[in-house]
């Protein structure tokens, strides 16, 4: 008997450096919000000590110090592999600058945040990589983690001998002090975390409504992509990666010739 | 007459006509040079400078003020700053502490604005009054706008004495009824320094005022205008209580045992770690203390509109600026509410609307269980 579920081929969406990004931005930031919260508004553990005795306090500003450097060498790297990396982490993802952009975002806000019917059921509508409207929320996320950045560095650059959060002292007046730079810095951690909530749930959803991996592809890879919209003649491409075993390029065989 | 022939003196002679010896003049050299953050191999100029510097004519502007900063001003510490400042640099006009008044007092500040054009520093305490052309301060009949407009065209640099001068202050609070400005939203072609505070330590006040008349241009300022010297270092940054802070011993009311201890305020709403001041080093009345030191927690007095960043006793909890009580947790905690709330009803949605495409799945997916290879 036929398989009845559609043929589907398993495609390398999220190159090793996209989800070693993603999964340090996970860790990074749960140890943010929480050293931030902490230091927003420490409980009064009163260890019956002397002063010089303990450091706790002092420990968690220098773990939300050192953490908030690696979520920015993070980020940095991630601006870079946008450029160097896979079409799918490619910087024009994220930025809605075509007709096909905009139209992918209505699709996505009618069938998948609206929950129309998708009347016309096109494959090409179904993203591989990101929807356009989803890399487009990671475009305003991340522009608000630069402000995130600037914020908490220029807090940081009175008390730091060194020249890279020294750069960011403009900020402070430029919201006239410390007082309100400190609420920008504060507010936006709550946004984050209303972001991480509906993140997680738009990619269980995905994963529910079409069950092809969405989820698990940030742990390996993968995704699973209707076959009709891989290239049928692959001959060349099969040519050629027989051709690298041959060099001793590539190591393994290929028993079932995929034609 | 008598104002002019005084400017002529320089320093060092007004200072010896009045009797002081030289041996205090030189202790003085050395105090003000401390003050002024200067290093001590800069004492010798100073003298220098004082023995040949002529003295520098001010004018101090008084509008919407409590004159607590001029309080604190004439409360300097040592007795030869009061009379420097007072007398020596000769003041030609503040209305709170001239002997002259009315029209008189008016007349001399003119005949000094026109004998001394281009060459005198104009202090300004309080803020200026804009909604309705400014009527909310009038001096003499005319408005605080005018005056200030007027008396800062002819000056060679502003200083602004208090918060009110150099951010707004009280009156420029929420709602800011009288639509009232800092100094430099009104003046832009003139070099404004900015001794903000409520009121500014006394020592720093003369120190700025002593730094321009010695060395004839202001000091090093911040971004925001205010002198590095003095406005360099947060509260918290040269507070003694910090080793309580990084150790994590906080007070949590004003009457615990922890507040008798002497610990971290930060619990009580200090804002020494986001204010920028001296009080933790050069200290008030004498250096013999500041707030924190007699167990009150920092108010941020220095800071841009400290007075709308209430209340006082938390630390910074309601958004300023938006006149209803709300904290940003409060906000904080509605927003995320909001996005796990409507994930929710998508979910239950989901599975309404998309249901055919649901079961579809499931059905062909079972069918495929059916037909598995043994
Ligand atoms: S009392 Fe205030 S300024 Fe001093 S260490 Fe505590 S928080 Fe900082």
């Amino acid at each position: 008997m036929k398989t009845m579920t559609y043929n589907y081929k398993r495609v390398y969406v999220w190159e090793f450096a996209v989800r070693f990004f993603h999964w340090l931005t996970v860790l990074s930031l749960i140890v943010l919000i929480v050293t931030g919260f902490i230091i927003a508004n420490p409980p009064s553990l009163n260890l019956n000590v002397e002063a010089a005795k303990s450091y706790w306090f002092g420990y968690v500003r220098l773990i939300h110090f050192t953490f908030a450097y690696i979520l920015i060498a993070n980020l940095l790297f991630r601006i870079y592999w946008a450029f160097a990396g896979n079409q799918f982490a490619n910087w024009r993802n994220f930025i809605p600058y075509t007709k096909k952009h905009w139209q992918n975002i209505f699709y996505v806000l009618k069938v998948d945040i609206f929950l129309q019917k998708d009347k016309e059921h096109k494959v090409e509508n179904i993203s591989i990589g990101h929807n356009a409207l989803a890399a487009f929320s990671y475009l305003i996320m991340t522009l608000f983690f630069l402000l995130q950045v600037a914020t908490g560095l220029a807090l940081k650059a009175d008390t730091s001998d060194w020249w890279f959060p020294k750069m960011f002292h403009w900020v402070i007046p430029l919201f006239g002090g410390d007082i309100a730079t400190r609420y920008v810095h504060h507010i936006l951690t709550w946004l984050f975390m209303a972001f991480v909530v509906i993140h997680v749930y738009l990619v269980l959803y995905h994963d529910y409504i079409e069950a092809r991996g969405e989820a698990s592809a940030m742990i390996s890879g993968f995704k699973f992509v209707r076959a009709e919209r891989i290239k049928q003649n692959i001959r060349s491409f099969v040519n050629k990666v027989k051709k690298q075993m041959k060099d001793g390029n590539i190591k393994g065989n290929i028993e079932n010739d995929p034609e | 007459m008598k104002n002019e022939l005084q400017n002529e003196e320089t320093f060092y002679e007004s200072i010896i006509r009045k009797g002081y010896s030289r041996r205090s003049f030189l202790k003085f050299a050395t105090y003000m040079a401390a003050f002024m953050g200067l290093e001590n191999s800069m004492v010798g100029q100073l003298v220098k400078t004082m023995e040949t510097k002529k003295r520098i004519p001010v004018i101090w502007e008084h509008f919407q003020e409590c004159t607590g900063c001029s309080e604190s001003f004439i409360k300097s510490d040592h007795p030869l700053v009061a009379d420097v400042i007072l007398d020596t640099i000769s003041l030609d006009y503040t209305d709170t502490l001239m002997a002259a008044a009315g029209h008189q007092s008016e007349a001399a500040k003119q005949a000094s604005m026109k004998a001394n054009y281009g060459k005198y520093i104009l202090i300004v305490e309080g803020a200026i009054p804009t909604k309705n052309d400014g009527v909310y301060c009038t001096i003499a009949g005319r408005t605080a706008l005018e005056i200030i407009k007027e008396s800062a065209e002819g000056a060679a640099a502003i200083i602004t004495f208090g918060s009110c001068s150099s951010w707004g202050g009280v009156q420029a609070a929420y709602p800011n009824p009288t639509g009232s400005v800092p100094v430099d939203a009104i003046i832009k072609d003139k070099p404004i320094i900015k001794v903000p505070g409520c009121p500014p330590i006394s020592e720093v006040m003369t120190g700025v005022v002593l730094y321009y008349a010695m060395f004839g241009r202001i000091p090093d300022l911040d971004d925001e205008g205010r002198p590095k010297q003095f406005y360099g270092k947060r509260v918290h940054d040269s507070c003694y209580r910090r080793p309580y802070f990084d150790a994590g011993l906080y007070a949590e009311s004003f009457d615990s045992e922890e507040a008798k201890k002497g610990y971290c305020l930060y619990k009580l709403g200090c804002r020494g770690p986001v204010t920028y001041n001296a009080c933790g080093t050069v200290g008030w009345n004498g250096g013999l203390g500041f707030p924190i030191k007699s167990g009150h927690p920092c108010i941020g007095c220095s800071e841009n509109k400290f007075w709308d960043n209430g209340p006082f006793y938390k630390r910074l909890e309601n958004i300023p600026g938006m006149g209803i009580e709300a904290t940003a947790d409060e906000i904080g905690k509605i927003v995320l509410g909001a996005a796990a709330g409507g994930a929710a009803v998508h979910a239950i949605a989901a599975n309404i609307f998309k249901k055919k495409e649901i079961d579809e799945n499931r059905e062909m997916g079972k069918i495929n269980e059916q037909n598995l290879n043994e």
